[in-house]
């Protein structure tokens, strides 16, 4: 997919230092994948084109804001998407063949207007509630952000955490069971970081002081939680279901002025207190791995721990420590499952979520940012498929279950550019 | 501040590395630490900056005792270290890396940058090492990183700074400015422990000389000892420095490279538009510090480097694109720079070592049999053939000394019909023993008329053997020049400046 075209300057040898000459290695991955898409939409959106009209509902009935809906003519919106869409594709071709890089805004676009000229098809005589779309992804992606939080913190400090999906599970049984008893959803949070950090501890204890495979007490971890509160669950809450599985829920709390900004409004400030207290964690581990003390450390721990050593950190602690706080903010997605969105533990309720996390960690190069957006893609391609198969979609709801694992693959798939982890997640620190 | 050691001993299990080892570095003094790989210079230095523990012995600066638990309290207490491999995170800003372990925070625990940017311009103004603050250590080059490093150690006001083995990834040129550096610090009242088994350098710096052999002080020296006195001190027998050899008789070109070029995997140009020749029964050596392309030069020769442009011939075949199978097979024999890595499998047995490159077929293996009677009659006479000294040829190569494990590559590779030879870096981390059969049997092998290519970064060892000298510098050829070619032209070159005249008509 790469073809090697060398530069070759007719440098002086006495040059200043300024590292090695750099070469094209043209990639032709982005046009390839580009004109794909362009193919396939011409043939969905052109070809086997739909009459109609597709309408977008952009506000709810309560809004305090009313838009207008969006009535978009099926046949014609796919023309237009689609000669978009062949431009795009040509452009990056252009810019490949000229050695220039293709912008992510470019391949952002295209996205985009893939996603426009899809729904728009999908919705052909139907109406598709914009708002109702964006809050379900929002709810959906809320455990995978936690989750994907927790997963970037363990691996910058060089923990791979397969064991994400255990630490949702174990969140979520313990706030149900905990807010159940004592009535206080608040309590349930707390239950739930705490679970989350018993799970993190066997994680630490084995691959830190044991330097067992990461991923394999990982892996061990999830079956390990998964048969626990199956057991449990089977045994202590169906039967008492009154009395241990009904816990109560967080309240919505509207944000006055906030909450009536059109679309976004509804979406991100009509939400619970677990939701308010993601958006907090997201920032708070931004700027708490780039710009404190504590990430600097974190960080050096994850690249090169014999560094951090030899200038007096800590390092089985710093890793310690930091796998054992990525372990309560999973536990908090896994709260979200029973005390934000379902209203009680079910068997094995997070549903590969976990692993879902991991990808967002890597798809989003190991920055809470950025795996925050994966999350929330993954989110929103999940409910996607509730909606469209509300609505009575021509598309099978099994190919739409499948859109996460398939942006996944090809995520890491290095189509989104060559990421790089941390270059000591995994590798035990034996000191000699 | 004056540094002591009394008495420090340290052991790995049965092995002892430091055995009752007193050193005394006066302040302000530059104090060489002087003997061969192994000897146990470095374990000691690791004890004094708390990164082992001494089973025996006790540390003193300025005569009262210190307890280090860790390197964090051997710098509190003033210790500095400029570590032979660089302790550096490349991912990170020079001016992180200097800050690490010692944050400034500004108001709500944010890094204070400005402040670390301020303190690496201070220092790096004082020494005028003009290093940027703001530069990712992975783009700096290995000498401006090492000069972090003494940046990372003063920010800290270490007042015993340690360098170990500085000078192993430096070019002649940067070597004489890290002298010049060291000779500065001294006179600003810094303690110096200077790291090195090249006796040039301790000669020219250091004020009092320590020699360790097999974890024990053997003696002091003064730099006006010679050469022969201090080598054999540090042997611990009379050395011969010089490799025996009568002058090359070329014969016809054998391997003929012409505009060869190699990208690396993150596209950079690492071997530009090389050309050169070797004939038969002669020894190219291909000079250059560290990282200027040899490493790439020598894999694209074996068929390991993907992206390859130019022409590879031997004997008039193209030897460009085929697999490394099919360059064996060609007659080519090769000693990667690193054996552990990729020389050998520490796992395997001395025997199962010396068949590797020849499982596919007889007589190693026959009808998909090993031919185990066979590689133990194979391996007990190359072991004798190559004087490796081990229990037996069922001996893990992992368990040998570097000596013996460079011999098992040699053998392996030795014991084929070859048509052509490429050591790389064929003595790096070896004794002075191992170091002259090496020597011996690269030159042994030009005189039955094998084109032999070293590629080596000490020019003691390219002067030793080289009957032409190629010296690289950022992937290109500055130059390729006699076998005897002057240390300071070849230095000069190694920095990049094509020499005067004469150079490229050898």
């Amino acid at each position: 997919m790469s073809t090697v075209a060398p530069i070759i300057q007719p440098t002086q040898p006495t040059e200043p230092k300024n590292g090695p000459a750099v070469a094209m290695i043209r990639s032709w991955k982005s046009p390839i994948a580009l004109g794909v898409f362009a193919v396939l939409s011409f043939l969905l959106l052109v070809v086997f084109g739909r009459d109609g009209t597709s309408t977008m509902r952009l506000s709810t009935s309560t809004d305090l804001v009313q838009l207008p809906d969006v009535e978009l003519p099926t046949r014609a919106t796919g023309i237009v998407v689609t000669i978009l869409l062949v431009i795009l594709a040509a452009l990056s071709t252009w810019l490949v063949s000229r050695h220039r890089k293709v912008s992510l805004w470019l391949i952002s676009g295209f996205a985009v207007l893939v996603l426009i000229g899809f729904l728009a098809w999908a919705a052909a005589g139907h109406t598709i509630p914009v708002p109702g779309l964006l809050f379900g992804s929002l709810s959906l992606a809320v455990p995978l952000i936690f989750g994907a939080l927790g997963g970037v913190i363990s691996e910058r400090v060089g923990v791979v955490n397969i064991a994400i999906e255990g630490q949702l599970l174990a969140g979520a049984f313990t706030s149900a069971l905990v807010a159940s008893l004592t009535g206080m959803p608040l309590l349930g949070l707390v239950a739930a970081m705490v679970a989350g950090v018993l799970v993190s501890f066997v994680l630490a204890a084995f691959s830190i002081k044991y330097f067992v495979d990461q991923v394999i007490v990982g892996v061990v971890l999830n079956v390990l939680v998964t048969g626990l509160t199956g057991f449990l669950f089977s045994q202590l809450l169906a039967p008492n279901a009154a009395t241990l599985n009904q816990p109560p829920r967080f309240e919505r709390i509207n944000i006055p002025l906030l909450s009536e900004i059109p679309i976004i409004g509804p979406v991100l400030f009509r939400q619970t207190l677990i939701v308010y207290l993601m958006y907090i964690a997201v920032i708070a581990v931004y700027i708490g791995i780039f710009h404190t003390k504590w990430g600097l450390r974190l960080r050096a721990v994850g690249e090169h721990p014999q560094a951090a050593d030899t200038v007096g950190i800590n390092v089985t602690g710093t890793r310690f420590w930091n796998v054992s706080l990525a372990g309560a903010i999973a536990g908090l997605g896994g709260a979200y499952f029973t005390l934000g969105s379902v209203g009680a533990f079910g068997k094995e309720m997070t549903a590969g979520a976990g692993f879902i996390a991991l990808a967002a960690v890597i798809f989003g190069r190991w920055d809470p940012i950025r795996a925050t957006l994966a999350a929330l893609l993954f989110g929103f391609a999940s409910n996607l498929q509730n909606v469209l198969s509300i609505i009575g979609s021509p598309v099978p709801s099994e190919f739409m279950l499948m859109l996460p694992y398939v942006v996944t693959i090809f995520a890491v798939a290095g189509l989104v550019g060559v990421s790089r982890p941390p270059a000591a997640s995994g590798k035990p620190y034996i000191k000699s | 501040m004056k540094l002591e050691l009394r008495g420090i001993t340290k052991r790995f299990g049965t092995l002892v590395a430091n055995d009752h080892i007193n050193l005394i570095v006066e302040a302000g003094e530059i104090h060489a630490l002087l003997g061969e790989n192994g000897a146990g210079k470095s374990t000691l230095m690791n004890v004094l900056y708390g990164l082992y523990q001494a089973d025996e012995g006790e540390i003193l600066l300025d005569d009262a005792v210190q307890h280090f638990s860790g390197p964090g309290d051997a710098m509190a207490a003033g210790i500095g270290m400029v570590h032979q491999h660089f302790m550096l995170i490349p991912v990170f800003t020079v001016a992180e890396n200097v800050m690490l372990g010692h944050e400034e925070t500004t108001f709500g625990g944010r890094l204070d940058l400005a402040a670390a940017r301020d303190r690496v311009r201070e220092i790096s103004d004082r020494f005028g090492f003009d290093v940027d603050p703001d530069a990712l250590v992975e783009d700096l080059p290995v000498g401006v990183q090492q000069r972090v490093e003494i940046i990372k150690a003063l920010s800290r006001d270490a007042k015993v700074l340690v360098f170990d083995e500085p000078t192993a990834v430096l070019t002649p040129q940067e070597t004489d400015e890290l002298m010049a550096i060291m000779r500065q610090l001294k006179d600003s009242g810094t303690s110096i422990v200077f790291i090195t088994h090249k006796l040039r350098e301790v000669r020219e710096v250091a004020d009092r000389i320590t020699v360790i052999r097999l974890g024990k002080v053997v003696g002091e020296a003064s730099p006006t000892a010679s050469n022969e006195e201090l080598a054999s001190l540090m042997v611990g027998r009379a050395v011969d420095l010089t490799v025996d050899k009568t002058p090359a008789t070329p014969g016809e070109p054998a391997l003929i490279v012409t505009g060869l070029t190699v990208l690396n995997a993150r596209g950079q140009i690492v071997v530009v538009d090389v050309s050169f020749e070797v004939a038969t029964g002669e020894i190219l050596a291909i000079a250059g510090v560290q990282g200027n392309g040899q490493t790439e030069l020598t894999e694209a020769l074996m068929g390991l480097q993907p992206r390859v442009v130019g022409q590879i011939a031997l004997y008039g075949k193209s030897l460009r694109g085929h697999s490394v199978r099919k360059v064996l097979d060609a007659g080519v024999g090769f000693v990667p720079e690193d054996r552990t890595e990729d020389g050998l499998i520490g796992e395997f047995t001395i025997a199962e070592n010396l068949m590797l490159d020849r499982s596919n077929r007889e007589p190693f293996v026959k009808h998909w049999n090993l031919q185990l009677a066979y590689l133990d009659e194979f391996a007990e006479e190359k072991v004798k053939e190559f004087d490796v000294r081990s229990q037996g040829i069922g001996t893990k190569v992992g368990r040998l000394s570097g000596g013996n494990q460079q011999k098992v590559v040699l053998a392996r590779e030795l014991s084929r019909d070859l048509r052509l030879f490429v050591a790389a870096q064929p003595t790096r981390g070896l004794d002075v023993g191992s170091i002259e059969f090496v020597h011996e049997r690269i030159v042994a092998t030009r005189d039955a008329g094998t084109p032999v290519i070293v590629i080596s970064t000490e020019l003691d060892e390219v002067a030793a053997l080289a009957d032409r000298i190629m010296v690289m510098y950022r992937g290109r050829i500055v130059g390729i020049v006699p076998g005897d070619t002057p240390r300071s032209v070849l230095g000069l070159m190694m920095a990049g400046e094509v020499p005067e005249q004469g150079g490229a008509a050898a």
